[in-house]
């Protein structure tokens, strides 16, 4: 199994580089996946885009769809792609501290 | 002699000369105009952008269908000439019998959160692909710019099709 040190703790990663428990998840390490993945310091936009998808996680059991993170969040798909440049659903789940989502939209 | 050296070469391969590499970016032409023929494509190039890569979209033939503004939201499933319908050619002839698949491949594509095609084209534009027409086609079919949705970046010849997609790996659909 993966680790890597986040948040000053040694922390299990599953084969995709995403936490492998998401009990394992705070701000801190939210903060730290975006400086990996490029993204910066995260700002209020971003923040509803993360709490939406852990949201929508704890009901489906899968990240949403970025069509339904552009209908319900209110983030248009334009500003995603703006927020977490190259692949929003897949960044934003890391960061959120869920899988990689899995599906095809 | 020269095998030697041949396998001296193979040996000293680096991995960085042998893993592949990841692709980066991709050109999906669309030629057909059912809507089976247009979805395919437009999942492709949403996909790419989801993973980062860039994407651009060159629809060609009867798959202008799907940008053209009085068409793009009425596509069709076609019900006659594919075995994999499952249904004799007669059936598939009935009045009907197209829209009756095309609402039910539309109530299942929903289901996936798979958007309409109009939606589908704005979605894909917003995260940065870019769509154009095919000048050849548009010329035959007597078309004009006026006659497409907003999201059309332009009506290029073949060989600035070409030029836009250095460096991607072309996909025809």
């Amino acid at each position: 199994m993966e680790t890597a040190v986040l948040d000053n703790r040694t922390i299990e990663l599953d084969k995709d580089g995403n936490l492998a428990n998401r009990d394992d998840w705070n701000e801190n390490i939210a903060q730290e996946f975006a400086n990996m993945e490029g993204v910066g310091e995260l700002n209020e936009r971003h923040w509803i885009v993360i709490n939406f998808m852990r949201k929508e996680f704890d009901a489906k059991g899968d990240a949403p769809s970025i069509r339904k993170l552009t209908k319900e969040s209110g983030v248009s798909t334009k500003e995603l792609y703006a927020l977490f440049p190259k692949g929003p659903a897949k960044k934003a789940a890391k960061i959120a501290g869920l899988p990689k989502p899995k599906g095809c939209i | 002699m020269i095998a030697t050296d041949a396998n001296t070469e193979t040996t000293g391969l680096t991995d960085a000369e042998t893993t592949p590499k990841p692709i980066e970016k991709v050109s999906i032409i669309i030629s057909k105009g059912s809507l089976e023929g247009v979805y395919p494509g437009l999942i492709m190039a949403n996909g790419a952008r989801m993973e980062g890569m860039e994407a651009t979209l060159f629809f060609t033939f009867f798959g202008l269908e799907a940008v053209i503004n009085k068409r793009m939201d009425n596509l069709k499933v076609a019900t006659v000439g594919n075995p994999a319908m499952h249904m004799p050619t007669i059936l598939g002839a009935i009045p009907g019998m197209s829209a009756f698949a095309t609402k039910k491949m539309k109530d299942e594509m929903e289901k996936l959160d798979i958007p309409p095609v109009r939606e589908f084209v704005e979605m894909i534009h917003d995260t940065g692909a870019e769509i154009y027409a095919c000048k050849a086609t548009v010329d035959m079919f007597h078309l004009e710019e006026k006659d497409f949705c907003d999201q059309l970046d332009g009506i290029i010849s073949v060989g600035e099709f070409y030029e836009k997609s250095a460096g991607a790996e072309i996909i025809f659909t």
